[in-house]
């Protein structure tokens, strides 16, 4: 889960890591309001949404005069926003974040994550600030510094002096340094974070060291043991079918093609989206129906898949191992009774009683023709929306 | 001789009186997996379909010797119960779970450097050695005894995979699933290094998907340390950057852990990569046939 940058920074004072004096708005009038108690001149006005990227797309001002945030409010709040990120839908600015403006005397960059080869979290820092860390690293992997951290006791000082001094810090700044890393490390295992990015980490022209931006995602298996993060989650950033998804405990993440395909297993899910795209066309979504796949389930997954206006035609692609296959073909039967399936259906079951299955869906009269492999399944629905 | 499990296999079972314990220890029992024991807190003497049960670990290796352990523990509760296997002195410990904290998997790693035991998933569905052992959630029919060695990251697409190479009729010699999560406990390369030295396996079949970087390891590996043919698939070469596809370990981030990458160090390394999974049977049978 990814949370907006005004909630991170939420965190990030809980936990004692300085960030600029600022709030999140809804309005123009709340914009304006703010602004007059903001200590600094200067303020800055941030488009939150779930996404890099907002300052090359114009979701970012500064305001050298804070009345002027009343303006560039007006201008971002309720714009659709295109980022390399965003897709080219773009994302609606819904809230934006006021904040006083920082003497930036340099930039820097720092991170800290799960590093999944060695399974031990990692901070990741660099002088190269406000720059893309995958870029940096791509062209000066020497300027990229790396520290891991050993979980069996934590985070510990020798770990922030490893990073301090290999960036060169001020004597006056490696103390801020070093005590942030540690309340870093405390907020990513005590919230449950997978990420944590500050980019840029500024040192001001009078030597304080701020995180002026933020962004954090959190482990979704991590979830159940924070209130506080779940709170964080913002509807108006995800899909609506993607929302409604996940009220039925569907695994769905909608895409941009034209096949809509229903599996079970996330694998084989992906697998079956591969396969539409070798038979000529493109997937609709990715969707798991899990392992204990219901009468239910397939109703909820054949409403969700056909509501996608992209949607000509569905591949149902199922490999009964404990599910067995005669109980997917009876959902599927039940549930075309009360879903109108108007646009071609291929199914093909293998495993546990797929025979059976294959023989009740022929006998049910509905209008779907079966596939007796994967390759097989894609090729017919492929063809049947006449894609290749 | 085949990997890992076999007929002398003694198992353990964590969480035997759950719901999915108690379902999948049946189905295990049925395929003729030798179950010795079965642990749940608190149901200490009971009995569930003739195997004994017991509060701890520790009491049920004194009285039955176990040698793996098979954990169906709610996620909030898993890691801690891998720790105790690992603690008292388990070799194997398969663990089916889904959903497990990762910050916890991160602690079940660093307090296993040392120790004796080997880990296999979470999030998976588990090991098999044809007609010898089944310790997992897999469906027992698909598989025939053969020569052939797989490892997946997935579930269900493995057992596509299994089934493909059962109906060619070569059969498999052990498969295992080693799970979908960012941080698990063993890896291709480990379990590529065994099939290398049994002589009962001629071939790996080797599944990815996108996220990490865990199959380009491996393709190192097999150029430096195998020499028997290697069949791999990557899943995942339509998913979009940044989403999470099902399991919590593949996501495409940062731009890294792509399948076009993964599949381009796979065939760089010689192994034979197979672009539609349809063909993954059809293609062990034809590079086996070349050598």
């Amino acid at each position: 889960m990814n949370i907006h940058e005004f909630q991170a920074k939420k965190l990030f004072a809980q936990y004692n890591i300085p960030v600029p004096q600022g709030k999140a708005v809804y309005s123009v009038d709340e914009a304006e309001q703010y602004a007059k108690e903001i200590k600094s001149n200067v303020a800055v006005v941030k488009a939150q949404i779930h996404a890099g990227g907002r300052g090359k797309a114009g979701g970012v001002k500064l305001a050298r005069d804070k009345k002027d945030v009343a303006k560039f409010t007006n201008e971002i709040l309720g714009k659709v926003l295109v980022t390399h990120q965003t897709g080219p839908e773009g994302r609606c600015v819904r809230k934006l974040l006021i904040e006083e403006g920082v003497d930036i005397a340099k930039e820097l960059y720092l991170s800290l994550l799960i590093d999944r080869t060695y399974s031990r979290p990692v901070f990741i820092t660099s002088l190269e600030g406000g720059m893309e860390i995958e870029e940096v690293a791509a062209r000066t992997p020497e300027k990229v510094i790396k520290e891991y951290i050993d979980p069996s006791v934590g985070y510990q000082q020798f770990n922030g002096r490893n990073m301090a001094f290999r960036l060169g810090l001020a004597p006056e700044i490696i103390k801020q340094f070093i005590s942030m890393a540690g309340n870093l490390y405390r907020l990513l295992t005590e919230k449950g974070a997978s990420l944590i990015e500050i980019n840029p980490l500024v040192i001001t022209k009078d030597n304080r060291l701020i995180a002026l931006d933020a962004k954090m995602s959190f482990d979704d298996n991590s979830l159940f043991k924070n209130e506080d993060v779940r709170a964080f989650r913002d509807l108006d950033e995800e899909e609506d079918l993607e929302i409604e998804a996940s009220k039925h405990g569907l695994n769905y993440v909608k895409l941009n093609g034209n096949i809509g395909c229903m599996v079970n297993g996330a694998g084989l899910a992906m697998a079956t989206m591969d396969v539409i795209k070798l038979a000529g066309s493109e997937p609709a979504n990715f969707l798991d129906v899990g392992g204990g796949a219901s009468k239910e389930t397939v109703k909820h997954a054949f409403q969700i898949l056909l509501a996608d206006k992209n949607v000509r035609g569905v591949f149902v692609n199922i490999f009964g191992g404990i599910v067995r296959c005669e109980r997917i073909a009876g959902g599927i039967i039940e549930a075309a009774k009360e879903v109108e399936i108007k646009v071609p259906l291929v199914i093909r079951l293998e495993g546990t009683n797929a025979k059976e299955g294959l023989e009740m869906l022929k006998g049910s009269g509905l209008n779907l023709q079966v596939a007796s492999d994967i390759w097989e399944g894609a090729q017919k629905v492929v063809k049947l929306v006449g894609g290749a | 001789m085949s990997i890992l499990v076999n007929k002398s296999t003694r198992l353990m079972v964590q969480g035997i009186t759950g719901k999915e314990g108690s379902f999948h220890t049946s189905a295990c029992m049925e395929y003729g997996t030798n179950i010795v024991a079965g642990v749940t807190p608190g149901k200490g003497g009971m009995d569930f379909e003739g195997v004994p049960v017991f509060n701890t670990v520790s009491e049920a290796i004194e009285a039955t010797k176990p040698n793996v352990s098979m954990i169906f523990v709610p996620p909030a509760f898993a890691a801690d119960a891998i720790m105790e296997s690992v603690e008292a002195g388990i070799p194997l410990i398969v663990c089916i779970t889904e959903g497990i904290p990762v910050n916890d998997m991160v602690n079940v790693k660093r307090f296993m450097v040392g120790k004796k035991s080997r880990l296999i998933g979470p999030n998976c569905p588990g090991i098999i050695t044809p007609e010898e052992c089944k310790i997992g959630i897999m469906p027992g029919f698909i598989h025939k005894k053969g020569r052939i060695g797989v490892i997946s990251r997935s579930g269900t697409l493995t057992y596509e995979a299994v089934w493909q190479v059962t109906k060619t009729g070569l059969g498999e010699s052990t498969c295992i699933g080693i799970g979908g999560d960012p941080v698990n406990g063993t890896n291709f390369i480990d379990l590529l290094g065994m099939f290398e030295k049994d002589n009962e396996t001629d071939a790996m079949v080797m599944i990815g998907e996108i996220g990490g970087d865990a199959e380009e390891r491996a393709a190192e590996f097999i150029k430096s340390d195998i020499s028997k043919p290697v069949i791999g698939f990557i899943a995942g070469i339509t998913a979009p950057p940044g989403r999470r596809m099902g399991h919590a370990g593949a996501i495409i981030s940062g731009g890294k852990g792509t399948a076009s990458e993964k599949m381009a160090a796979m065939e760089k390394a010689g192994i034979h990569v197979v672009r539609n999974p349809a063909l993954i049977g059809q293609t062990v049978v034809e590079v086996l046939k070349k050598r």
